[in-house]
């Protein structure tokens, strides 16, 4: 084991609600929801003394009301963590939970760490996108971008149009859902086998009607069929355009946690962690086309750390968008409909996305896939950010290696 | 009140392991601020959600509990009609044990959690099921409480009964009976589990999760509830040692700790439905009682119109800011109040005496007090230290009292030294700084008459000990400006005390009543009752104390100075006692002495007192004693002193230990037909149970 290198050793999730008044989470708190996750991670992991953690990160888009009071603080006294564990929180949109990863594992790599909880929420409900924003008018009148662009669902539809216009190959509104349809079939078979079983974690929650357990992943739904996919013709951004709320993520609430950990505490531990952080990459793009984020965010980290494209065997890839999945599998040359490479387990069109934390979803879901394929040795984590970024995180499988 | 309807809300949870699970919400819709309470449409949702429950062969647990931060404070007491035919108050009982038996009978185990504050029918409802998971305090449970003696009731929906075979008799009269007499204690869930009345005390984070999770793992099997068994039967030496200690708290004032102690005695013997028949019973004698028609008014004064502070200006007024405190005067009482004006206020308190070594005693006694709370635990050693030296400091010179925004004096009785103080005071204090004067006795008219503006000038007359008695009377005179008397019930709200306004007149409100009563106990003994049986016949009242303890306790020679007082402004209705006169001219402090025969009167006192040869019954004496207070209270009344009946009953309840349970003085006076006999009418002719 490398003493100086950091690990993943364990994540969970809630499951996600609909960001709606009959959503299940409508009427819990964000901090609530972190701390749930943070009871289950010390429940999970009873050897860990976690009055040593180093730092409790936490990616939030928006940092005012249930997710303010600098919440990686503030959640350290609501989950009964020691007083001796600082915190804070992290904005990068989408990429919190990822960029709370990222830097905690180099935190950790630099010898200044050795334990950092790192982790994600959006209460989406609570907190809509962009509620309360103040953006530079600069931003429109010198035409930096166009207002329009600030919805997420316009750069997807532009996306479209986009690639072709790039030397990418095109990518049809039928094959966005198409692919959509596979991630939901695959989704529901990996949820009856129990697969989502091992991550998310039940929530007993007040909502109106009374209390409730949180139970499920809501915006998943059973028996749709390619047919009714393609038949969707509601375009939330663009008359006539490619993007139907079936080919796109919702919004949603939940909160995602992760433990790292240097080598040197796992082994003074005795813990036995399932991956190695390689390293991290972000890049900005057109922020009109966000969702092309993932490509060079994925180039750049394999370029840095020498390696090819055909060195990763599993890829948790948050599909904001379908086109931006298809577009990254079309740009990587992988096999369309269906990679066995991306998402094995379903993704992000099925289960929800709520913002920040969904980075940390795709690193357990990574974890257990490496679990579940031995063989395979390295994995990435990659998303699309809002005004026009992208983040890749390479792990190497260490599964049984301690 | 019962504008929010407590709804029981129905969801079911599919556990992987446990199968069906039944979750009932009690939820009125509302913040925790508004809690949950049960009525008529509460109980019928609840029967609502049995019906459908146990037709469902599929559902394998019941699991009960609040909404956020509260589970059920119990039934709306303010709803209770007092009025009610004989037949409508047992139906309260029997609807209530009916709808939460068939919690018990459910043929699937059922759970309690109790996640917040539960009173009364609240935490009855909770003892019916199998389990109970109870949130830790702070911040979980915090109050929990069968506070039912407290009003005049007793438990009425199963209370006396499943305590007892849960927890055995003991806890059942700590709960039930002890708690309710001792100024309405409550425990919190701590205190509730270890008496046995939770199965599991989990922490507030999580509790409802927490515990879903434990009774699934009831339900499987994989956890067992061991719970001590305990012996409901309750020894005769418990019986009486407790029936002697209700005798101490209320004689003979109160019946329903007695009628409490008798249910919880009874429940070894009975089966449920015996027992709760028996409840149902003296629940329905209780409502129609007179002594929950007391409790009912007393609540009302003190839990609901007291907050309201009726006599303060409109809220348009704004009281002035407070910042700085002066206090003239170290003596006890002066200290007492630096004490509370520093802890409540947290600013400056500036105290002042003519003598060095004065103003060290008084410097002294408040580090004193305040070093007493930090040992207890009551505030860190830091903050005694800083409310003890940083903000009360003391002084012999006028320097520093020019930016007070208010000086109370607390100085000797004496115009003359009063008015002098507010002169000096007038000529060293910016223009908005309050003059307050803590007289018992004196003219605050006259005590401001010198000064350029005396609209500065209210009374603001404390009872001793501050800390413990919660009454402060506001006098306003006819210069008294609006700001300042707002500002002298902003003053009483932020230490936390009860302000009633008072006109200024001799004896003020409750000294006039006080001395009233003394007046008549006198004449009792003038004539030739027994010092003892006037004693005892006034203490059989239900009052915490007699009457000669008391005297000792404020002392004689200030009861005479008071007496002396009202005796110039009513020279027919308080003739100076010479007994009185005697006593003090001896020196005595005590009225009582301890004999080989218990407690009895001091033989000189007896020897220095001229009496006649009249006999009399402890009626007669409580006739005389009670006729002669009515007489005063309608003067009081038909002069304006207050402004209605329900600030004398919330004078003599929070400043003359007048007992709660007896809900005022006037309204005892108007139902034992005293005040009719004596002043020819009632204080509350049209009854007394009407709420504003």
């Amino acid at each position: 084991m490398d003493l100086r290198d950091a690990y993943f050793v364990d994540g969970c999730r809630t499951w996600f609600g609909k960001s709606r008044p009959d959503g299940q989470f409508w009427s819990t708190r964000a901090d609530d929801m972190v701390t749930k996750v943070l009871y289950e991670l010390q429940k999970r992991n009873p050897t860990v003394p976690w009055g040593e953690v180093d730092d409790c990160i936490w990616g939030a888009t928006t940092q005012s009301g249930d997710q303010g009071t600098t919440m990686g603080r503030a959640v350290v006294f609501t989950a009964g963590l020691p007083d001796t564990v600082p915190g804070f929180s992290v904005d990068r949109m989408c990429a919190g939970g990822m960029t709370c990863q990222a830097f905690g594992a180099s935190f950790i790599k630099s010898g200044s760490a050795d334990m950092i909880i790192a982790g994600g929420v959006e209460h989406m409900a609570h907190h809509p996108m962009g509620a309360g924003a103040d953006p530079n008018p600069r931003i429109v009148t010198e035409k930096m971008v166009a207002p329009k662009y600030f919805n997420m669902g316009n750069t997807a539809e532009k996306l479209h149009d986009w690639m072709p216009e790039h030397g990418e190959q095109p990518v049809t509104k039928e094959e966005a859902d198409e692919y959509s349809y596979h991630v939901l079939e695959r989704y529901f078979k990996a949820l009856d086998a129990g697969y989502y079983d091992k991550h998310c974690v039940d929530m007993t929650v007040f909502s109106p009607n009374g209390w409730i357990v949180a139970n499920k992943d809501e915006q998943a739904k059973r028996g749709t069929t390619l047919e009714s996919i393609k038949n969707l013709r509601r375009f939330p951004f663009k008359a006539e355009g490619h993007v139907t709320p079936a080919n796109a993520s919702g919004l949603n609430d939940g909160a995602c946690v992760s433990l790292l950990m240097s080598g040197q505490k796992c082994k003074e531990l005795g813990i036995k962690p399932k991956m190695k952080f390689v390293g991290a990459s972000f890049i900005g793009v057109d922020p009109t086309v966000m969702g092309w984020g993932p490509v060079p965010s994925t180039e750049k980290v394999l370029k840095r750390f020498g390696m090819k494209f055909e060195d990763l065997d599993i890829i948790e890839l948050n599909e904001a968008f379908a086109v931006q999945a298809v577009g990254f599998m079309k740009h990587f040359g992988m096999k369309f409909p269906e990679d066995p490479r991306l998402n094995p387990y379903g993704g992000t069109i099925a289960m929800g996305h709520p913002l920040a934390s969904s980075g940390v979803r795709l690193s357990m879901q990574l974890a257990q896939d490496f679990e579940m394929n031995p063989k395979a040795k390295y994995g990435l984590t990659t998303m699309c950010v809002g005004l026009g970024m992208g983040g890749s995180i390479i792990w190497e499988n260490v599964v049984g290696k301690f | 009140m019962a504008k929010y309807i407590t709804e029981c809300k129905l969801n079911y949870f599919n556990s992987k392991k446990a199968g069906k699970i039944a979750i009932v919400t009690m939820d009125n819709g509302q913040l925790y601020n508004i809690p949950n309470t049960w009525g008529t449409e509460a109980l019928e949702s609840l029967n609502k959600v049995l019906d459908t429950v146990e037709k469902d062969p599929d559902v394998k647990g019941w699991f009960m509990t609040g909404k956020p931060f509260i589970f059920n404070v119990g039934a709306d007491i303010m709803s209770a009609n007092p009025n009610a035919s004989r037949e409508e108050a047992l139906q309260i009982g029997l609807v209530g044990h009916k709808a939460f038996k068939r919690i018990m009978d459910l043929k699937i185990p059922t759970m309690a959690a109790i996640n917040g504050a539960t009173m009364g029918g609240g935490c009855e409802v909770g003892l019916y099921h199998n389990y109970r998971t109870i949130s830790k305090s702070p911040g979980g449970c915090d109050h929990y409480a069968l506070p039912e003696c407290f009003l005049g009731l007793v438990p009425g929906w199963g209370g006396t009964q499943l305590v007892t075979k849960l927890a055995g008799p003991q806890a059942a009269i700590d709960l039930i009976i002890m708690n309710p007499l001792n100024m309405n204690k409550m425990i919190n869930s701590i205190k509730a589990y270890e008496m046995g009345l939770a199965d599991f005390l989990l922490p507030p984070g999580d509790f409802t999760g927490a515990s879903l999770e434990i009774f699934e793992k009831i339900i499987t099997g994989e956890i067992k509830v061991d719970r001590k068994k305990v012996d409901p039967k309750m020894s005769d030496d418990l019986y009486n040692n407790t029936k002697f200690q209700i005798m101490g708290r209320v004689h003979s004032g109160a019946k329903a700790p007695y009628v409490a102690l008798d249910l919880i005695k009874g429940a070894a013997g009975w089966s449920w439905d015996e027992g709760f028949l028996k409840e149902s019973e003296a629940l329905a004698d209780a409502i129609l009682s007179d002594q929950f028609k007391c409790g009912l008014y007393s609540f009302d004064l003190t839990q609901r119109r007291a907050k309201k502070l009726p006599g303060r200006p409109p809220r348009e007024v704004k009281g002035n800011k407070i910042n700085k405190i002066g206090v003239i005067g170290a003596g006890l009482m002066a200290s007492q109040m630096a004490l509370i004006f520093a802890r409540r206020f947290q600013v400056p308190v500036l105290m002042k005496d003519i003598k060095q070594e004065f103003v060290d005693k008084g410097l002294a006694y408040c580090r004193d007090q305040l070093g007493k709370d930090a040992k207890k635990g009551k505030m860190s050693a830091a903050d005694a230290k800083w409310y003890g030296e940083d903000l009360i400091k003391g002084t012999v010179t006028y320097d520093g009292f020019e930016d007070c925004d208010f000086v109370i004096e607390g100085v000797f009785e004496e115009m003359g030294i009063k008015q002098k103080i507010f002169g000096e005071l007038e000529a060293v204090c910016k223009p908005e700084c309050l003059f307050l004067t803590n007289t018992s006795s004196l003219d605050v008219l006259e005590m401001g008459k010198n000064l350029k503006d005396p609209g500065r000038v209210v009374g603001f007359h404390f009872f001793n000990p501050i800390a413990m008695l919660p009454l402060v009377e506001i006098i306003k005179t006819e210069k008294t400006t609006d700001v300042t008397l707002a500002t002298a019930f902003d003053i009483a709200k932020k230490i936390k005390k009860t302000p009633v306004l008072v006109k200024n007149a001799s004896g003020f409100l409750v000294n006039r009543i006080l001395l009233a009563w003394n007046d008549g106990i006198f004449k009792c003994i003038d004539e030739g009752a027994d010092f003892m049986q006037v004693d005892n016949a006034i203490h059989d009242l239900g009052y915490p104390m007699s009457p000669f303890t008391l005297a000792g306790l404020v002392g004689p020679a200030i009861a005479l100075h008071v007496q002396e007082t009202l005796n110039k402004s009513w020279p027919d209705r308080f003739p100076v006692s010479q007994g009185l006169k005697n006593l003090v001219a001896k020196g005595k402090k005590q009225l009582l002495v301890f004999t080989d025969k218990g407690v009895d009167i001091d033989p000189e006192i007896k020897a220095g007192w001229p009496q006649g040869n009249k006999k009399f019954t402890d009626d007669e004496i409580r006739e005389v004693v009670l006729s002669r207070v009515a007489v005063e209270i309608r003067h009081i009344l038909d002069e304006g002193v207050v402004a209605s009946p329900k600030d004398v009953d919330t004078g003599v309840i929070m400043g003359a230990g007048w007992p709660f349970f007896m809900g005022g003085i006037t309204p005892y006076l108007d139902y034992k037909g005293i005040s009719e006999k004596a002043t020819g009418k009632k204080f509350h002719p049209d009854g007394f149970l009407k709420f504003d």
